[in-house]
């Protein structure tokens, strides 16, 4: 490896809140390719049969899977708001500040409504009417 | 003047040896997953996730298992093509990264044969 400094260097830039959405946008990705992981795994389990299946929803009932069931919602719905924003800039239209700002403030409102949302059908499905 | 010649000028494909393909392909697999996603998730929540028959049923259905297979391999192309860029950007020493995207890589084809799998499995039983 030489010793040039390599991209990304984000120590070198003031920090903007802009900068947290798009880091954010790069976390969210990683867990939401985790939580692809665990879809699979769901799927395996509902292809093997009834005892493999009813196995998997026990698995998946436990407080701790249903944080991380949360967890993985709200980074899918971040990622996707966000990845909407994303595919705007691609075009061209949105990369003035104060619109990047703003588009960056409705991404996080969505992603919290809509992970409310869901996690409000997800208790249903767990039959927690909440 | 550029030193770069007119052949690799034509072809276009940067210093990295492929071009555009990699960027390309993460916005259309993006694209394609915007409707993909929706629809799935948006039938998800008519179905009563704890009846095993009542999912077997749901996803058995001809069209439900396509675009189901359709979600998943974008899916995993689309993570694939994301890990790959943050494990190039983050992980430095030549080893842990050639391990890395090595097994990210077989991570994901992996998902994607056992999801294909297990649709068609309910699909064509």
């Amino acid at each position: 490896m030489n010793q040039r400094p390599l991209s990304p260097h984000l120590s070198v830039y003031k920090f903007m809140y802009t900068m947290s959405l798009s880091i954010l946008h790069r976390v969210t990705g990683c867990v939401a390719a985790a939580g692809f992981l665990l879809f699979v795994w769901w799927l395996m389990a509902l292809a093997s049969g009834p005892a493999a299946y009813a196995a998997a929803m026990h698995a998946l009932s436990s407080p701790l899977a249903k944080l991380l069931l949360v967890g993985f919602t709200f980074s899918f719905v971040y990622h996707f708001c966000n990845g909407i924003r994303h595919l705007v800039w691609d075009t061209g239209h949105g990369l003035e500040r104060a619109q990047a700002r703003r588009s960056g403030a409705v991404v996080i409102a969505a992603a919290l409504v809509l992970t409310a949302i869901a996690v409000w059908f997800g208790c249903r499905a767990f039959g927690l009417a909440p | 003047m550029s030193l770069r010649t007119p052949l690799s000028r034509v072809l276009g494909r940067g210093s990295a040896g492929e071009g555009v393909g990699h960027w390309w392909m993460q916005r259309v697999t993006a694209v394609a997953l915007l409707p993909l996603t929706l629809w799935f998730v948006i039938s998800l929540l008519g179905q009563s996730l704890q009846s095993y028959d009542a999912m077997r049923g749901w996803l058995g259905q001809p069209w439900v298992a396509v675009l189901t297979i359709l979600l998943v391999f974008t899916l995993a192309w689309h993570a694939k093509l994301g890990v790959q860029v943050v494990i190039e950007d983050y992980v430095h020493g030549k080893a842990a990264k050639t391990t890395l995207l090595l097994l990210s890589t077989f991570i994901h084809v992996g998902a994607a044969v056992a999801a294909i799998f297990a649709i068609l499995r309910m699909a064509l039983s």
